[in-house]
């Protein structure tokens, strides 16, 4: 079990172990700052270099040259002297920097003076018919188990989205032996000519060659249907088929694995429960935070690096983390000389419109009709949001009251974007003038014991108690 | 539905699912090592009784809920295997004392 962290007060707090994170814990931590970095898995990597300390998977061609660069980056922040507490989750932060952080079953409260968030991002939600059975899962599910158990499916299995993930994923399955019956790519047809003012950027970048390898290896073995518009799960009590339609041909398949992939779009509750501006993005179809260059948001102190930013994958988010990094450095010890990292990100971020704008997912893949189940924690469908904004719900927030909404065990983390829209969309406003849930901590759910146990002062007692 | 890949070197960890003893492998997941157990894990949810298993695995869907050592809605995904662990799949909302 993980220890609780050492001290209630540190220069900088790191959250979160991924590229960003571990790139920032590094910098700040050589600098001399007093450094603390919590992550709640069991290892550095977060989910791009996930299990990088400790994967069964050893050949450097398994799993690519891309995932072992994370090793050298999660090496040098564990050498940097840097506290680093894994299995800790970071249930509350708020604009006095305060952190709430669980470890091994009790809660403690520390003070930072500078705050990085790199929570990065999560899977976009892909509320198709049938997307909470049994059996269906995230492409990055499945790349999780593949990472760190050495897992592949042996089962009939259907990949389905869009996106580098879901093509990576597909290669890295059949590299070590796994099974995949057919590649379902829902890119919209239309997007391919909207990318095209972004493509010579792309063509230049490293993700174009890396890109097209992948794609041939993964064609050269499994089936792939292109131009995907519609696409259902079905089976009793777990997954039993999956039916789609391209070229306007439908087609019903058998399978019991159905592994979804829509892009990734950041992680966003605990910066907009620390009171973090967000604004709706329409490229990337998300909320993402208000930053400067060296990532602050508007909350002294708090920055955010990562693809917590924006999406902008590994490199970038090393990037990000030192740029954050840098500008904690330069606030706590003037002194220190900082290196301008601005060629770097320029260099990082190119291609990164191109894979925006081709892989933006289509409307029916994000807006959900009928009985599709928009919040899986409440099971609520798409028509049920509707009815609700018939007789009055103006927001997600006024849903919650109609509907529960976003108020089950994720926190609004499966359903909120899906919300957002749906509901903009019914109201003829944008997704912007509608907004998201308002977040509060705990933005993970913990024991009330580990609450009640907290230490507390005088004057917090006497803050609840009358007379 | 899952298979391990070959060459996994990594020492086995046993741990009881409903009172069965699997193998999983250490730096398992609870979760990784329900879904390669071949056993049926699928919990049931607590508003309509729907049976789920584990969608993200990476802690934000809470798909994975289970009971781990007597207690109850802890995220699977996150929690390492241990030897000797005692897993129950949770039918429902967790109950009080668990």
């Amino acid at each position: 079990m993980s220890a609780a962290p050492k001290h209630d007060r540190y220069d900088v707090v790191v959250i979160g172990a991924g590229p960003a994170g571990l790139a920032a814990t590094t910098m700040t931590a050589d600098a001399g700052l007093s450094t603390l970095l919590l992550d709640e898995n069991a290892g550095p990597g977060g989910q791009v270099w996930r299990a990088i300390s400790s994967t069964p998977v050893k050949s450097e061609v398994l799993l690519g040259a891309d995932y072992w660069s994370g090793a050298e980056i999660a090496k040098a922040a564990r050498d940097s002297g840097a506290e680093i507490i894994h299995r800790a989750t970071v249930w509350s932060l708020d604009r006095n920097l305060e952190i709430g952080v669980s470890v091994g079953g009790g809660s403690a409260f520390i003070k930072a003076k500078r705050v990085i968030i790199a929570t990065g991002a999560q899977e976009r939600p892909f509320p198709i018919p049938g997307w909470t059975l049994p059996g269906v899962m995230t492409a990055g599910a499945a790349q999780t188990m593949l990472k760190s158990s050495g897992l592949v499916p042996d089962c009939p299995t259907v990949l389905a989205g869009q996106g580098p993930l879901l093509w990576l994923l597909a290669a890295q399955i059949l590299r070590l032996g796994g099974r995949i019956d057919r590649v379902l790519d829902t890119t919209p047809r239309a997007n391919y000519i909207a990318a095209l003012p972004h493509a010579l950027a792309f063509l230049t970048s490293p993700y174009f060659g890396k890109g097209l390898a992948m794609m041939r290896e993964v064609r050269a073995k499994v089936r792939v249907i292109s131009g995907v518009t519609e696409l259902a799960a079905a089976g009793d009590g777990k997954l039993e088929s999956v039916t789609y339609v391209a070229g306007g041909k439908r087609e019903t398949l058998p399978a019991e694995l159905l592994l979804l992939h829509q892009g990734v779009v950041p992680n966003v509750n605990l910066a907009m429960a620390a009171g973090v501006e967000h604004r709706w993005n329409e490229l990337q179809l998300c909320w993402t935070p208000v930053l400067d260059a060296f990532g602050n948001s508007s909350i002294p102190g708090i920055a955010i690096a990562g693809d917590g930013a924006g999406i902008g994958g590994a490199q970038a988010a090393v990037v990000r983390g030192r740029r954050a990094a840098g500008d904690a450095i330069k606030e706590l010890r003037p002194q220190a000389e900082i290196i301008d990292l601005s060629a770097e990100m320029a260099r990082a971020e190119r291609g990164r419109a191109f894979l925006d704008v081709l892989f933006q997912p289509a409307k029916q893949f994000r807006m959900p009709q009928g009985d599709t189940i928009v919040c899986r924690c409440e099971e609520i469908t798409a028509k049920d949001v509707l009815d609700s904004v018939a007789i009055g719900a103006t927001g997600p927030n006024q849903l919650k009251a109609y509907r529960r909404t976003g108020m089950g065990p994720c926190q609004g983390r499966l359903c909120g974007l899906t919300v957002t829209e749906l509901m903009a969309e019914a109201r003829g406003k944008s997704p912007q003038e509608i907004g998201y849930y308002r977040l509060r901590a705990p933005v993970k759910p913990i024991m009330l014991s580990e609450l009640a146990s907290l230490p507390k002062d005088d004057e917090a007692t006497k803050a609840v108690v009358r007379g | 539905m899952f298979k391990r890949a070959e060459g996994d070197a990594r020492a086995s960890v046993t741990i009881h699912v409903e009172g069965r003893a699997i193998t999983a492998r250490e730096g398992d997941t609870v979760s990784a090592a329900l879904l390669a157990s071949g056993l049926d894990v699928r919990r049931a949810t607590a508003v309509s009784g729907a049976k789920r298993l584990p969608y993200c695995m990476m802690g934000v869907c809470f798909d994975c809920l289970v009971t781990i050592d007597g207690v109850g809605n802890r995220q699977g995904c996150l929690v390492p295997v241990a030897e000797g662990m005692q897993i129950e799949i949770q039918k429902g909302k967790r109950e009080i004392g668990k």
